[in-house]
């Protein structure tokens, strides 16, 4: 907008004192939250922030969006948790560029336009830049055009279904194709199965995951096929019938994509069924899944799953020195919350993931630049990461393994195998469309 | 119908399943259409008597079924810190607990909310939707967001398998026998006792039910109460088959008024033939299509039968 007063001059001289004065407030207000910046020679503030974010000599400040209330909360503490906690961890090692870090949360509250409006607020009114968020695909599709249009960068966690790339999100979670192409072919030569079944709940990721799935069976895997493929609405408790279709089908893999609450009775219902681990081991079936994670299993309870086989890239239960300090520390962040018995699942390890990546990109990059975060962005690797060694792929995803987990009575999954290579991220598979 | 049966049974004939699979994975179907009946019924009944009898339409329904299977997970809870011996019994006693926990919130909550609206109907629609998000928000706050399920007894879970490939749920049998249990108390509370003739007198004429001297303000109360205890006990029963989070009941209120409008308001009978029509109809089409189609098809025969029928299946007779 053009500016209307007739002499600017002495507007420009006002507003350059009232920003004068601001920035003498804000710096004194940094030392007087108890920290300054000890390498701030180093990386002026008018260096690594050029484009008027809000990132100060001594403070960063970054944004959380996730459900608190409503439908997804349940799914999405995990995440809100694990992302403090690394902020928390980064914050103690004494900061990014000598900045500690201050977080601005807004709550999505489940609504997929309230995500929208929170990331406006968080983009143009607080001038974040960066921020930890989302968990559906929904929320996402919602919030993408804004990251894109305001030049924000989103670090996303969630395993979801491909087909997309933006140089303002970095998925910290795993595609389609990296979750499932191998978890199938370790069913097929491990196991031996030759017939899947495949179940999902009604919307865009578990179909779009069976499809794939279908198409790497009757394609890609010698003399195997799909004996049936359904879909029951999100929050549908009865699964009666179809369990019936199941056993008249006996597939050697029953291939579950269900979601959210409708987990507990799938789980329920099979049991009441006959339907259990042991019973399907003793037929030399399985079931497998992408879709149940510790999280869901310990409102399912471990006596209703117990034997079934999950396909992730994550288990609370690895047994590698990072992962223990990882489990350890959260455990002690929320010892009030969780008494020392905190549940992590694949999802909450790919939120934990966000603030180190970040951490590591914006110290290469040497700037809080969202333009030069995007271009450091691929090649940043993270060896501390809870699942092993993960690196950023220039599509923006991450390089990672894939494991297969067997549930066990206290809830906790048993890791059976793991690709022997990390899995390159390929959100738009060729020949799976 | 049974040109389908005939029709799916050549199918299935002609794609190698023997005979005895075909029989047994009959018997397993035309039990889950009576499990699912069984649920129908269930959170229907209690609405069949606050939206049937009293007219009021309680968006907060599936709240009160919610507070029940948060009733029986709390002592779940309860029996597991303190007296694991006890876990084998609980459950009935939590059904109990369940039903007054529920009522005696639906009592308050008329006497709060409700009364005060009786003359204006659509005004008891907002009243208790908003109703149905305070206690939702409330649940969250005590119980917490994410979804919890309670510990069965060993004697709930499991399978009966009267002969080889048939496995019978038991949690199903449970449900029948319950929702089959509770319709004969309602019935007869309703039809053979001095209350029910009360409520029925008041349903039907308050003023002159008011006139020879029923205390027609206590009888809303103890109805409304009554309705809300059944739904807390259906609640604690569908812990058996589903889970609980503070957002379930929204999960159940369509299919609930559904079954009670179709039943047509005002008749148990109704509400028990709108129950199991809808829940074989679901249940078959379900194993021959798939579960969207299946709901879809289910909606749009409901929709269809109520424009030709619109005061639904079974009308109770009043003179107007």
């Amino acid at each position: 907008m053009p500016n209307p007063t007739t002499r600017p001059g002495a507007l420009s001289r006002i507003m350059r004192s009232v920003v004068m004065a601001c920035a003498a407030i804000g710096s004194a207000m940094a030392v007087e939250d108890g920290w300054t910046n000890p390498v701030l020679d180093k990386f002026p503030t008018a260096a690594v922030n050029t484009t008027g974010l809000a990132t100060g000599d001594h403070w960063v400040t970054v944004g959380q969006l996730h459900s608190v209330t409503g439908t997804m909360a349940i799914s999405e503490t995990g995440s809100v948790e694990a992302e403090r906690l690394a902020i928390k961890q980064i914050n103690d090692m004494g900061g990014i560029l000598g900045r500690k870090i201050k977080i601005i949360q807004e709550d999505g509250a489940s609504d997929w336009p309230t995500f929208a409006e929170k990331a406006k607020k968080l983009l143009i009114k607080d001038k974040v830049g960066t921020v930890f968020g989302c968990w559906t695909s929904a929320s996402r599709k919602a919030v993408l055009p804004i990251f894109e249009k305001e030049n924000g960068m989103l670090y996303y966690p969630t395993f979801y279904e491909g087909l997309e790339a933006s140089k303002n999100v970095i998925y910290t979670g795993q595609e389609a194709t990296q979750q499932i192409l191998w978890g199938l072919d370790w069913a097929n030569k491990e196991k031996g199965a030759k017939t899947f079944f495949l179940i999902g709940s009604d919307y865009i990721w578990p179909r779009t995951s069976n499809k794939i799935a279908r198409i790497h069976i009757e394609k890609h895997l010698k003399d195997c096929k799909v004996v049936g493929e359904e879909y029951y609405p999100l929050g549908h408790t009865n699964f009666n019938s179809l369990i019936n279709k199941v056993k008249l089908a006996k597939p050697d893999v029953i291939y579950s994509v269900v979601v959210g609450g409708s987990n507990v009775s799938w789980y329920k219902q099979l049991k009441a069924a006959g339907i259990t681990g042991a019973s399907l081991a003793a037929k030399k079936q399985l079931l497998l899944t992408i879709s149940t994670t510790e999280d869901e299993v310990r409102g399912i309870g471990g006596e209703n799953v117990e034997g079934f086989f999950a396909c992730m890239k994550y288990f609370q239960s690895l047994p590698n020195e990072n992962n223990l300090k990882f489990v350890a520390a959260f455990n002690e962040m929320y010892k009030d919350k969780y008494a020392g018995k905190a549940v992590v699942g694949d999802v909450t390890q790919a939120a934990y993931l966000g603030p180190w990546l970040w951490k590591a990109t914006v110290e290469k990059a040497g700037s809080f630049d969202i333009d030069k975060i995007a271009a450091a962005s691929p090649d940043v690797e993270f060896t501390g990461a809870p699942e092993g060694y993960v690196k950023i792929h220039k599509n923006h995803h991450l390089w990672s393994k894939a494991r297969i987990g067997e549930m066990m009575l206290d809830g906790q999954f048993k890791v059976l195998a793991e690709s022997p290579e990390l899995i390159e991220p390929n959100p738009f598979p060729e020949g799976y469309k | 119908m049974t040109a389908k049966i005939a029709l799916a049974l050549l199918l299935a004939a002609s794609a190698g399943y023997s005979w005895d699979e075909i029989k047994g994975v009959m018997i397993m179907q035309g039990f889950a259409g009576l499990s699912l009946f069984s649920i129908f019924l269930l959170m229907a009944l209690g609405l069949a008597i606050i939206f049937g009898q009293m007219k009021v339409i309680n968006m907060a329904h599936g709240e009160f079924l919610t507070m029940g299977a948060y009733t029986t997970v709390f002592l779940s809870w309860l029996c597991e810190s303190y007296a694991p011996g006890l876990l084998a019994w609980y459950f009935p006693v939590a059904m109990i607990l369940a039903f007054f926990v529920a009522g005696s919130v639906g009592f308050l909550v008329e006497f709060a909310i409700i009364r005060h609206l009786y003359k204006r109907p659509l005004d008891t629609l907002l009243a208790t939707w908003g109703l149905s998000m305070i206690l939702q928000e409330t649940f969250r706050q005590i119980a917490g967001a994410r979804e919890t399920s309670a510990t069965m007894p060993e004697w709930l879970m499991g399978s009966l398998q009267p002969f080889e490939g048939v496995d019978i749920p038991i949690n199903g049998i449970f449900l029948l026998g319950a929702s089959l249990v509770l319709t004969v108390i309602v019935v007869i509370n309703l039809y053979y006792t001095r209350s029910g003739l009360r409520v029925r007198a008041t349903v039907m004429n308050r003023d002159m039910a008011g006139a020879v001297g029923i205390n027609t303000r206590m009888t809303d109360r103890m109805t409304f109460a009554l309705g809300c205890g059944i739904a807390g006990v259906a609640g604690a029963a569908f812990t058996t088959v589903g889970s609980i989070s503070p957002s379930a009941g929204g999960l159940y209120i369509v299919d609930t008024f559904m079954v009670v409008v179709f039943g047509g308001a005002g008749s148990i009978i109704g509400t028990i033939l709108a129950a199991f029509g809808i829940a074989q109809a679901q249940s078959v089409l379900e194993f021959f299509l798939s579960g969207v189609l299946a709901k879809v098809a289910v909606l749009l025969a409901v929709v269809f039968i109520l424009m030709i029928r619109p005061q639904g299946l079974v009308v109770a007779k009043i003179r107007k």
